[in-house]
């Protein structure tokens, strides 16, 4: 694809409409949407597309299914033995709805913060911007490699492919993210990249890929990990540069936090002379006392643990301690589009838990690769097709049975039934071309507003018990476009007789 | 523009002219704890060892000679000047010969074996030790590279849930959160003790 726009933001292809409620018309209000020809928001094929082919893969749906239930169980369990959670979660959504608000206060005070404290801010209005600015970063440093902390908004933007291209290796160091990325594949899962895939396929990327391996590895979740731990030490202590992203700001101290288990993140937040941090700029908090209420909430609700075993927090430079060149970049790319909705944004409030993923009947079905987006299951839905613009991810909003479950396990109580409903709305409202779908809706409220087509139609509905050939459902393989309906829905066979021939063959007319 | 200025004007424009006041954050749930220092001791014996972490327990006297059981339970015999500690460890809480850290190159302290640390705080019900970069917990990466981490408890450093932790400590102070040894549940959700942190970590609980 062609480079649109090179981070200037000056061309955008893809624009918002804030909707004010009281006035009722939609206001152009010029916020551009994450570009196109960058990063991972968008997949190469609808929902129901990608979801058609994952449905077949055995192998994945069982690896998904074990998985889930066995975080579903761990959240329960500390979910349940702390006594005020709701009080917890709720403070946790009025925090974030109170950052939203003055999200532009909270960003300056940030960075006057990180400023005061040694570091460095730079903004980025999207993805090329962003990647450019690390790439430049990491140049200055002479480094060509970097070691890499989990992060989704480096994932979004694309950042590993931008470096490369800049002559710049980028390693993964998280378990799941150095499995995904030795095995050549995407990340399926927030919290668990690799999610997809089970013990023996991880043995299978690690014997093929990791130089000098253990040829006896087995696939034992232990030797595996060690496997990694001996693949990645050498490249901790002579990395230079790392790159992380952050789970949370604080804007009125400059305190930035990395949540973790394995000691990865700690490596590269520790060890490297530069550390260039990557934050979406929805990811900052007011305050020092908010972190005790997102502490508490993200932990259980990720990996199901009391807390996670390992936060780094750091305020700028400590001389003696650390990267002594650190850099923030902050990201827009779409999310102040997402900020213009005063519905959809909601969606900005997530702390990336996973926990609507491990819930989601759809998810757990079709799995995260189907969503085509770094973010998949239910937040994936609502958050990147705002973050993109609702008609370059127009399948993700109807990518859901609307059962309410993640609503319930969100530890911020994002309402994402709710924002799908409406994101749903914003695509019908936003299509001009003529679905066969809308079609056939529109011709039958025609027929059903017509008493004598009304009757022409139900005997021709007659056709249908043929093509059933005695079967209660029909067919799936009807010709386009009405296989479009019933490849996915089970359509009755119509009954031998309407309600309205039987009353006139045993009542007369 | 700058791209400092789009942003900043994108998000008020998308914020509209006529913002509320955001609502006042109700904090109802927990920011205290009643249960006495005997129980919050319990406690975090609990949590730790459920992290797979070993406690020990013992008197204000009893700290070098526990911390130095414990490592020869965990390292077998080993030379006396592969311990590294924090430089402002207390001299009696120390074991026998070990080497204090000097500042070197962080790297080089992934040749050591063990490392001893105090915490600035402890956290009952998470299990969780606090380190804040002060002298008796030593900079980030000595907690961090070798295989096996003593950390030292005080009663008083013990409170029950994390507000409480969390209003002990400065906030700009480079902190690592410790809750049990590195972990990983990256292979179907199976937890497994020991990635690239210190694969062994032993709590020494004082009073
Ligand atoms: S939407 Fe809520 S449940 Fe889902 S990942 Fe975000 S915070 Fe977690």
């Amino acid at each position: 694809m062609p480079a649109f726009g090179t981070g200037s933001g000056a061309v955008a292809l893809r624009f918002r409409y804030r909707k004010r409620e009281s006035a009722m018309t939609a206001v152009f209000l010029g916020i551009p949407t994450a570009p196109r020809d960058v990063g991972h928001l968008r997949g190469d094929q609808s929902f129901p597309d990608a979801a058609r082919g994952a449905l077949r893969d055995g192998q994945l749906r069982a690896n998904l299914g074990h998985a889930t239930s066995t975080i579903r169980a761990k959240r329960a369990r500390v979910v349940g033995e702390v006594p005020d959670w709701a009080e917890l979660r709720e403070a946790g959504r009025a925090i974030k709805a109170a950052t939203m608000a003055r999200l532009d206060e909270h960003l300056i005070a940030l960075e006057e913060q990180v400023t005061a404290r040694g570091g460095t801010v730079h903004w980025a209005r999207d993805a090329n911007e962003a990647n450019a600015i690390v790439t430049r970063l990491v140049q200055a440093t002479g480094a060509d490699e970097v070691v890499k902390v989990k992060s989704m908004a480096t994932q979004e933007i694309g950042l590993n492919e931008a470096l490369e291209a800049a002559g710049i290796t980028a390693l993964e160091t998280d378990l799941a993210e150095l499995i995904v990325q030795l095995g050549d594949d995407k990340p399926s899962h927030i919290l668990v990249p690799a999610i997809h895939k089970n013990r023996s396929e991880i043995r299978e990327i690690f014997a093929r890929t990791i130089p000098g391996v253990d040829p006896e590895l087995t696939d034992e979740p232990r030797k595996l990990a060690m496997a990694a731990r001996t693949h990645l030490r050498e490249r901790f202590l002579r990395a230079r540069v790392a790159v992380s992203g952050a789970n949370f700001a604080i804007a009125e101290t400059g305190t930035l936090t990395v949540v973790e288990s394995e000691g990865n993140g700690r490596m590269c937040l520790t060890l490297p002379e530069t550390l260039i941090t990557v934050m979406g700029i929805e990811k900052v908090v007011p305050t020092w006392r908010d972190l005790e209420v997102f502490l508490q909430l993200l932990p259980r609700s990720s990996t199901g643990e009391r807390m996670n075993p390992y936060t780094s927090l750091w305020a700028g430079v400590t001389p003696g301690d650390g990267p002594q060149d650190f850099h923030l970049v902050l990201l827009d790319n779409g999310r102040t589009a997402v900020l213009a909705d005063e519905v959809g944004r909601e969606a900005l409030h997530c702390i990336r838990c996973s926990a609507c993923l491990n819930v989601c009947p759809v998810y757990e079905r079709a799995g995260g690769h189907a969503y085509g987006s770094v973010y998949p299951g239910p937040i994936g839905a609502v958050l990147s097709p705002q973050l993109t613009g609702v008609e370059d991810n127009a399948s993700l909003p109807y990518a859901s049975s609307l059962c309410g479950a993640c609503y319930d396990v969100c530890p911020v109580a994002i309402d994402i039934p709710s924002i799908l409903v409406h994101l749903r709305a914003e695509h019908v409202e936003a299509q001009t071309r003529t679905t066969p779908e809308a079609a056939a809706f529109r011709a039958l409220s025609k027929v059903m507003s017509s008493p004598r087509l009304w009757h022409l139609a139900q005997r021709a509905a007659g056709l249908g018990r043929f093509l059933a050939r005695g079967k209660p459902t029909l067919p799936a393989a009807l010709p386009p476009p009405a296989s479009k309906w019933t490849r996915t829905r089970d359509l009755p066979t119509p009954p031998r007789e309407t309600f309205t021939q039987a009353w006139a063959r045993e009542h007369g007319r | 523009m700058t791209a400092r200025e789009e942003i900043l004007g994108r998000i008020r424009t998308a914020l509209g002219p006529d913002r509320a006041a955001p609502a006042p954050i109700a904090r109802n749930y927990r920011t205290a704890d009643d249960r006495s220092a005997a129980q919050l001791l319990d406690v975090l014996t609990d949590r730790l060892e459920d992290y797979k972490a070993t406690v020990l327990r013992c008197a204000p006297s009893e700290v070098a000679q526990t911390v130095a059981s414990a490592l020869q339970a965990t390292l077998g015999e080993h030379p006396e000047a592969d311990v590294v500690v924090a430089p402002g460890l207390p001299a009696d809480w120390r074991p026998d010969g070990a080497t204090e850290d000097d500042g070197r190159p962080a790297v080089e302290l992934a040749g050591y074996a063990a490392t001893v640390t105090g915490v600035s705080v402890a956290v009952a019900e998470t299990g969780t030790l606090v380190l804040d970069g002060s002298p008796v917990c030593g900079r980030r990466a000595l907690s961090l590279l070798p295989d096996c981490l003593v950390c030292v408890v005080t009663g008083d450093q013990v409170v029950g849930g994390v507000p409480e932790g969390l209003a002990r400590l400065e906030p700009l102070a480079p902190l690592t959160m410790i809750s049990g040894p590195s972990a990983t549940s990256d292979i179907e959700l199976q937890r497994v003790e020991g990635v690239h942190g210190p694969r062994t970590l032993l709590v020494v609980l004082v009073g």
